[in-house]
C-alpha cells in the first residue's frame, strides 16, 4: 500500500506549499505550523511505511535484492517518434522520461532521513521562526523544498531527479534570500543560484552523454547497460559523461572548485542552513555519483577525480574553518569539509562508507546547526564567537546536545561520526592495494582539523569568560521546547545512528554496507578486480584485510580527535575578551585562512571581473566591457556607416527623383501637353456673352449659308 | 368696311422677329447679369409669339399649348438663373457678366 503509494510522499509537501502560496497570508501562524508540519509527518510515516514494505518485498524470492519501480505516466516524449534518435552505435532510441519513482536501498536512506531530519527541522522551525515576517512564506518554501529533495531522490531517471535537482536549487535561493531587503542576503542568493548553474550545465551535459551512448535515461536501464560487460573500463564517453556528473556534483555539493556559494549560503535562516545546506540538499551531489555507480566503476579517471577533488575539498575547507569567527560559518566550512570526506569515499570506491557518511553527518550536522540556531536566538541575533562565552550553563539543553554533536563529528568513539568516518579512513588506507593511500593522510589532518575547529567553537561559545553586552547577557535564556526537542532527538541520533555501521573488526556486522550491497555489490566487485589485477601487474602481494592494521588506523584517528580536542582546550577554555588565537602566531597563515585563501577575491579578479587585474579587467564583466567596447566601436560604427549610406543613396535617390522622375517624366509630358495645347486655349476666354457672340454669329453664318447656298 | 390695315400673320412675325433681335442684341451686350436674364425672357416671349401666330393661321391649338410650356419654362429658368446670380453674387459681390470668367481652361 505504501509502496504502490510512493508518489504520495512528495506530493504531500507539494500540497503544503501550494496550500500556503494560495492561502498562506490569510492563515493563522498556528494553522500554517499544523498544515506545513503535518505533511512533513505525515510524509516522514508513509516514508517509513514504504520502506518498510519494499524491505519485506525485496527479500522474497522473487523480487530478491531488486529496485522496485512504479511508473505514473511517460513525462517527457512521446510514442509518436519525433523524439527518437540514434545513440552512439545507431541503434534507435526514444528520448523519454517517466513520472516514475524508484526505490532501492540507496533511496530508502535518503528518503527516511531527509523526511526524518527535515520533519524535526519543521518543527523547530515552528519556535525559531515564531517572531519573524512572512512565517507562511517560509514554511511554504521548506514544504516546496521537501517536494523538490524527495522527487530528485525517488525519481527513476536523470532528466526527474534533475527536476528536483532544479527545484531544491531554488529553494535553496529563495530560502538563502528569505530576508530579501538585506543586501548581502539577497546576494547570496543570486551567487548560490549562479554557481549551481554552473554545475547544472555539467549534469545536462553528463545526462545527454548518458542518453546519448545509453539510449535511455532511466537509472535501471543505464546501471543494467553499464553492468552488461559491453564497455570496457575506462571508455572515454563514460568517462567524459561521469566527469560532467561530476561537475554538477561539485555544485550542488560544494566541492571544490564551486564551493564557494555554499559559506554565503548562511546568510538564511538557521533551520535552512540546518536542512538545506547541510543535512540533506548538499548531499544530493554524492547521492547522483552514489546512483551513477555504475558509470564511475567504469571510469577510473573520474574515480580518481572525485577523490582527489573530495580529499582536497576536505582538507582545504577544514582549514579555513579553523580560524572563522561566525558561528554558522565554522559549521558552514565544516559542511563542505565533511561533503569531501564523502566524495574521498565514493573516489575510492567505497559507496558504502560515503553514504554511511551522509547519512551520520545528516544527525549530527543538523543537530549542530539547529543548536547554532538556538544560541543565536538566546544571544539575540548575534553570530560571532568572539562576543559569546561561557553560555553553558544558561543554555544546558543546547550545550549538552551540541556537545554530542561535536563529539560526533570529531570522531570520538562510540559516536556517529567515528564510525563513518573510520569507515571512509580505512576504505582510503586499504583500498586497491594502498593506491589511494596519499589521501588517507589528507583525510588524517582533515580529521585533526575538524576536531580543532568543533572544539574551538564549543569552548568559544559555552566556556570561558562572557564577552557580551550586558544587554545580551540579560537577554539570554533557553528556547522553547519546539526547538529543544527536535535537538533532544538529532542528539539521540546522533549517537546511535554510527551503530548501523558498527565494523567487523570491532565485533560488529557491519548491517549498512550489507542493506546497500544490492546497489554496490557488483562495483565492489569489479573494483577488487581491478585492484587485484592492478597489484599483480605492479609484482605486489594483495594485502589482507588486516584487523590490526584497521584498530591502528583507529587507535590514530581517535588520536587525532583527542589532539585537536586538547588544543582548543588549551587553547580558549578561559577565552576572555581580546583572546589570542593560536594560529595568528604565523600572521600570514592566519589571514590567509581568515580570509578563505582569498578565493572570493581571485573568482573576483578572474570570473566576475569585480576586480581588475592592473588594467584589464577579465571575467564576466570584463566581457561585458569588450562587448560595450565592441558595440560602440565596431558595431555601431558599422550602424553608422549604414546610416550614412543610406542617408547619401536617399539624396541621390531624391535629387534623382525630383529632377529626373518628376522633372522628365512627370511634368515633361504636363508642360508639353500644356504648350501643345495653348493655340486651343486660346479660344475658351471664359466669358459666357463671347460664347453666345461666337454661336450666334455662327447660326447667322448657317443661316446664310443654306439660304444662299 | 374693310380695315385699313389687315393684320397677318406676317406682322406678327415681323414683331417676333423684332423682339428675338432686340432679347439677342440684349443678351449679346449688356453686362448685368439680371439685363441678360431679362433679354432671355424677351427672346423667349419672341418665340412664344411666334408659335400663337402659326396657331393662329392654323386654326389648331398645339402652339398655344406650346407657348404655355414654354411660358413655365421660363419661370423655371428664371427661378435657376436669379439662383444662381445670387450665388454668383455672394461670391463676387457683383452682378457684372464679365466676372464670370471660370468656365474656360
Amino acid at each position: 500500500m505504501f509502496l504502490s503509494h510512493i508518489w504520495l510522499i512528495p506530493l504531500l509537501p507539494a500540497l503544503g506549499a501550494i496550500t500556503m502560496f494560495f492561502f498562506g497570508r490569510r492563515l493563522q501562524k498556528a494553522t500554517v505550523s499544523a498544515v506545513c508540519v503535518g505533511t512533513i509527518v505525515l510524509a516522514f510515516l508513509m516514508a517509513c511505511g514504504a520502506v518498510w514494505q519494499y524491505s519485506a518485498w525485496s527479500s522474497t524470492d522473487e523480487h530478491f535484492h531488486q529496485p522496485y519501480q512504479t511508473i505514473l505516466y511517460t513525462w517527457l516524449g512521446t510514442d509518436t517518434g519525433h523524439m527518437n534518435y540514434a545513440t552512439h552505435d545507431g541503434s534507435p532510441a526514444a528520448f523519454q522520461a517517466d513520472a516514475g519513482f524508484l526505490l532501492d536501498p540507496l533511496s530508502s536512506i535518503w528518503l527516511l532521513f531527509v523526511t526524518g531530519v527535515g520533519m524535526l527541522i519543521h518543527i523547530y522551525s515552528t519556535g525559531y521562526m515564531a517572531h519573524e515576517g512572512g512565517y507562511y512564506r517560509f514554511f511554504g518554501y521548506l514544504n516546496l523544498f521537501m517536494f523538490s529533495m524527495l522527487t530528485l531522490i525517488l525519481a527513476n531517471n536523470y532528466v526527474l531527479m534533475f527536476v528536483g535537482w532544479e527545484g531544491v536549487g531554488l529553494c535553496s535561493y529563495l530560502l538563502i534570500g528569505f530576508y530579501f531587503h538585506r543586501k548581502s542576503a539577497s546576494d547570496a542568493a543570486a551567487k548560490a543560484f549562479i554557481v549551481n548553474r554552473i554545475g547544472d550545465a555539467g549534469f545536462l551535459l553528463g545526462m545527454f552523454f548518458i542518453a546519448w551512448y545509453f539510449g535511455s535515461l532511466r537509472f535501471i536501464d543505464v546501471t543494467a547497460a553499464a553492468r552488461s560487460g559491453h564497455f570496457v573500463i575506462g571508455d572515454p564517453i563514460i568517462t567524459a559523461a561521469t566527469l560532467l556528473l561530476f561537475v554538477g556534483a561539485c555544485g550542488k555539493s560544494a566541492q571544490l572548485p564551486l564551493y564557494i556559494w555554499l559559506p554565503d549560503a548562511m546568510e538564511g535562516p538557521t533551520p535552512v542552513s540546518a536542512l538545506i545546506h547541510a543535512a540533506t540538499m548538499v548531499t544530493a551531489g554524492v547521492y547522483m555519483v552514489a546512483r551513477s555507480n555504475a558509470l564511475f566503476v567504469l571510469a577510473p579517471t573520474s574515480m580518481k577525480t572525485v577523490a582527489i577533488v573530495g580529499a582536497l575539498t576536505a582538507i582545504f575547507a577544514a582549514s579555513i574553518g579553523l580560524v572563522q569567527n561566525d558561528i554558522k560559518r565554522v559549521l558552514a566550512y565544516s559542511t563542505v569539509s565533511q561533503l569531501g570526506y564523502m566524495f574521498l569515499a565514493l573516489g575510492v570506491g567505497a559507496f558504502a562508507a560515503g553514504v554511511f557518511h551522509v547519512f551520520t553527518h545528516a544527525f549530527f550536522k543538523a543537530l549542530l546547526f539547529l543548536g547554532a540556531g538556538s544560541v543565536i536566538h538566546a544571544m539575540s541575533g548575534e553570530q560571532d564567537m568572539r562576543n559569546m562565552g561561557d553560555l553553558g550553563h544558561r543554555i544546558p539543553i543546547t550545550h549538552r546536545t551540541m556537545f554530542i554533536a561535536t563529539l560526533a563529528i570529531a570522531g570520538i568513539f562510540p559516536f556517529a561520526g567515528f564510525f563513518s568516518k573510520d569507515a571512509i579512513l580505512w576504505e582510503t588506507w586499504s583500498r586497491e592495494g594502498g593506491a589511494y593511500r596519499f589521501l588517507w593522510y589528507v583525510g588524517y589532518a582533515t580529521a585533526l582539523m575538524t576536531s580543532f575547529y568543533m572544539f574551538r567553537l564549543m569552548y568559544l561559545t559555552f566556556h570561558g569568560r562572557p564577552r557580551m553586552s550586558h544587554d545580551a547577557e540579560h537577554h539570554i535564556h533557553e528556547s522553547p521546547v519546539s526547538m529543544t526537542a527536535p535537538l533532544v532527538v538529532l542528539a539521540l541520533c546522533a549517537i546511535v545512528a554510527g551503530w548501523l555501521g558498527w565494523p567487523h573488526s570491532l565485533g560488529g556486522s557491519d548491517r549498512f554496507t550489507k542493506f546497500l550491497e544490492p546497489v554496490f555489490a557488483s562495483e565492489a566487485r569489479v573494483l577488487q578486480e581491478q585492484g587485484r589485477t592492478g597489484q599483480l601487474v605492479a609484482g605486489v602481494e594483495e594485502e589482507e584485510r588486516n584487523t590490526g592494521t584497521e584498530w591502528l588506523l583507529m587507535g590514530l584517528s581517535l588520536g587525532a580527535a583527542g589532539l585537536g580536542w586538547g588544543m582548543a582546550w588549551r587553547s580558549y577554555r578561559h577565552a576572555d575578551k581580546g583572546y589570542a588565537e593560536p594560529i595568528a602566531a604565523a600572521p600570514a597563515v592566519y589571514n590567509t585562512l581568515l580570509n578563505k585563501y582569498y578565493v572570493d577575491e581571485g573568482y573576483d579578479y578572474v570570473f566576475t571581473g569585480r576586480r581588475k587585474l592592473g588594467n584589464v579587467r577579465l571575467g564576466v564583466l570584463g566581457l561585458g566591457e569588450a562587448s560595450a567596447w565592441f558595440d560602440t566601436n565596431v558595431v555601431d560604427s558599422a550602424v553608422n556607416a549604414a546610416g550614412w549610406l543610406t542617408r547619401l543613396t536617399a539624396t541621390v535617390s531624391s535629387w534623382w527623383d525630383k529632377w529626373i522622375i518628376d522633372g522628365i517624366g512627370v511634368n515633361g509630358p504636363a508642360i508639353l501637353a500644356r504648350m501643345l495645347s495653348y493655340p486651343t486655349r486660346l479660344f475658351e476666354w471664359g466669358l459666357v456673352q463671347w460664347y453666345a457672340l461666337v454661336m450666334t454669329a455662327g447660326l447667322v453664318g448657317f443661316v446664310f449659308y443654306y439660304v444662299y447656298h | 368696311m374693310e380695315p385699313l390695315l389687315h393684320i397677318t400673320t406676317t406682322h406678327y412675325l415681323v414683331l417676333g422677329a423684332a423682339l428675338f433681335l432686340l432679347g439677342v442684341i440684349g443678351v449679346l451686350t449688356r453686362r448685368n447679369v439680371v439685363i441678360v436674364l431679362m433679354s432671355i425672357e424677351l427672346i423667349l416671349n419672341a418665340v412664344n409669339l411666334n408659335l400663337v401666330a402659326f396657331s393662329r393661321m392654323w386654326g389648331g391649338l398645339h402652339g398655344q399649348i406650346f407657348a404655355i410650356f414654354v411660358i413655365t419654362d421660363a419661370a423655371a429658368e428664371a427661378a435657376v438663373g436669379l439662383g444662381i446670380l445670387i450665388a454668383f453674387f455672394r461670391n463676387k459681390e457683383t452682378v457684372n457678366i464679365d466676372e464670370v470668367n471660370l468656365l474656360k481652361w
